[in-house]
């Protein structure tokens, strides 16, 4: 009984706890919004963002898509020889890349390069107390701080999804027409007939915009919200990288089921 | 405020996810060949359209001229009408024939358009006279079966 009923209470307790998360996140993002203004007029600071979470992630990004791209150019190769179709190969390659692998995969990889050190930064500023010495000085931490970490994030990751699929189509013609034997000819042509600039690859784009606000935004909020000690940061971080995942492949499908109903 | 090399960075960043969208606009996409600008829309009914969709390339001769707009029921006749919006730079004389075709054995399904030899062009909302249904491999399987048994 006395288990019960501790049970019950610590179940409510989360509960509460959820929702009260949930309107200061609401709350959070309302002020982030309000002082981008601010923020904007001194533009070096996103610049200086873009820089730790875009161009330094750019390494993985460019050895990733490569090999993803490697990778289903000899899966799609190996499949589609089956039906006599090795050509499509381009096609393959380059709608599976443009509409999904693109944006998930890069999102993924920015949450967990760039999102996780966003999260660790403003986590510690907490815990150091250097939030509270700015509001002091009547500096809004949201303004100096935060909102630069979200736009340059939010900047960053189109950019790298769009590098990522272009370094993915490479590495499947590299694998495709240099290795197999591909005819590269049928491998372009066929693939600018089937991809579609504003179907394909513009709501890719949207989709990697999509995901670089949920990222971005996780990853501030997460820092902003930790418990200032060094557990708290340590979670913070978990927990930045983990629903910032949730959060992709989750809108990925929502927005899947509306660019692509066919 | 001094230039700093972290904003030659930062562009040279900006500069090669432009690169890259560009790559993939131009190169893996096909903006450059396939936009029609301006359009102009036919209709033409067919008695079955088989797999045919929306946004199915329409050819002439071979040559990408347009793409199939909507695909619904004439209840009317109850037979499918397809409308296709044509590209402007390209007129077909009225007595011009549309035949649902397939590319290759496992390709996707097109409109061919056969040109024929009247003096007047078609307008914008004009309707084809002849479509050539899809071909029903059921129904072509059907067919020689028949002729089969009559022999």
């Amino acid at each position: 009984m006395e288990h019960a009923i501790s049970f019950v209470r610590r179940l409510g307790a989360s509960l509460v706890d959820s929702v009260w998360r949930l309107g200061f996140a609401a709350r959070f993002m309302m002020l982030l919004l309000i002082y981008s203004g601010q923020s904007f007029r001194r533009v070096h600071l996103t610049i200086r963002e873009i820089y730790f979470s875009g161009v330094l992630s750019l390494l993985i990004i460019v050895v990733s898509g490569l090999f993803v791209g490697m990778v289903l150019g000899l899966q799609g190769y190996e499949t589609l020889q089956r039906f006599g179709s090795g050509d499509a190969l381009g096609v393959l390659v380059a709608l599976s890349l443009t509409r999904e692998l693109g944006p998930v995969v890069a999102g993924l990889l920015f949450a967990s390069r760039a999102g996780s050190a966003v999260t660790a930064e403003i986590g510690l500023m907490k815990v150091t107390e250097q939030l509270k010495a700015m509001d002091m000085m009547a500096v809004s931490p949201i303004a100096r701080v935060v909102a630069p970490r979200f736009w340059g994030g939010v900047i960053s990751m189109p950019f790298l999804a769009a590098i990522f699929s272009t370094m993915g189509v490479l590495g499947g013609w590299l694998i495709g027409v240099v290795f197999i034997g591909v005819d590269a000819g049928a491998f372009w042509s066929q693939m600018q007939a089937a991809v579609d600039f504003r179907y394909d690859i513009l709501n890719g784009v949207i989709k990697s915009v999509v995901f670089g606000i949920a990222v971005s935004l996780i990853a501030v909020f997460e820092g902003y919200d930790c418990t200032p000690t060094a557990e708290g940061v340590s979670r913070a971080i978990t927990r930045t990288v983990v629903s910032s995942a949730l959060a992709i492949l989750a809108l990925d499908f929502v927005l899947t089921s509306f660019m692509f109903r066919g | 405020m001094s230039r700093t090399t972290l904003d030659l960075w930062v562009g040279l960043f900006v500069l090669i996810g432009a690169a890259a969208l560009l790559f993939l606009s131009l190169r893996v996409g096909n903006l450059s060949s396939a936009n029609f600008a301006e359009t102009y829309s036919i209709r033409v009914q067919f008695d079955n359209i088989g797999g045919l969709k929306v946004r199915a390339p329409v050819k002439s001769a071979g040559v990408v001229v347009g793409r199939v707009s909507d695909i619904r029921l004439n209840t009317e006749s109850y037979r499918a009408e397809v409308i296709m919006n044509l590209d402007t730079r390209f007129e077909f004389p009225r007595d011009t024939v549309a035949s649902i075709l397939t590319s290759g054995l496992l390709g996707e399904q097109y409109i061919g358009l056969d040109a024929g030899a009247d003096e007047e062009m078609l307008k914008g909302g004009d309707g084809l006279q002849i479509g050539q249904s899809a071909v029903v491999l059921e129904k072509l399987i059907g067919q020689f079966m028949f002729n089969k048994a009559a022999e």
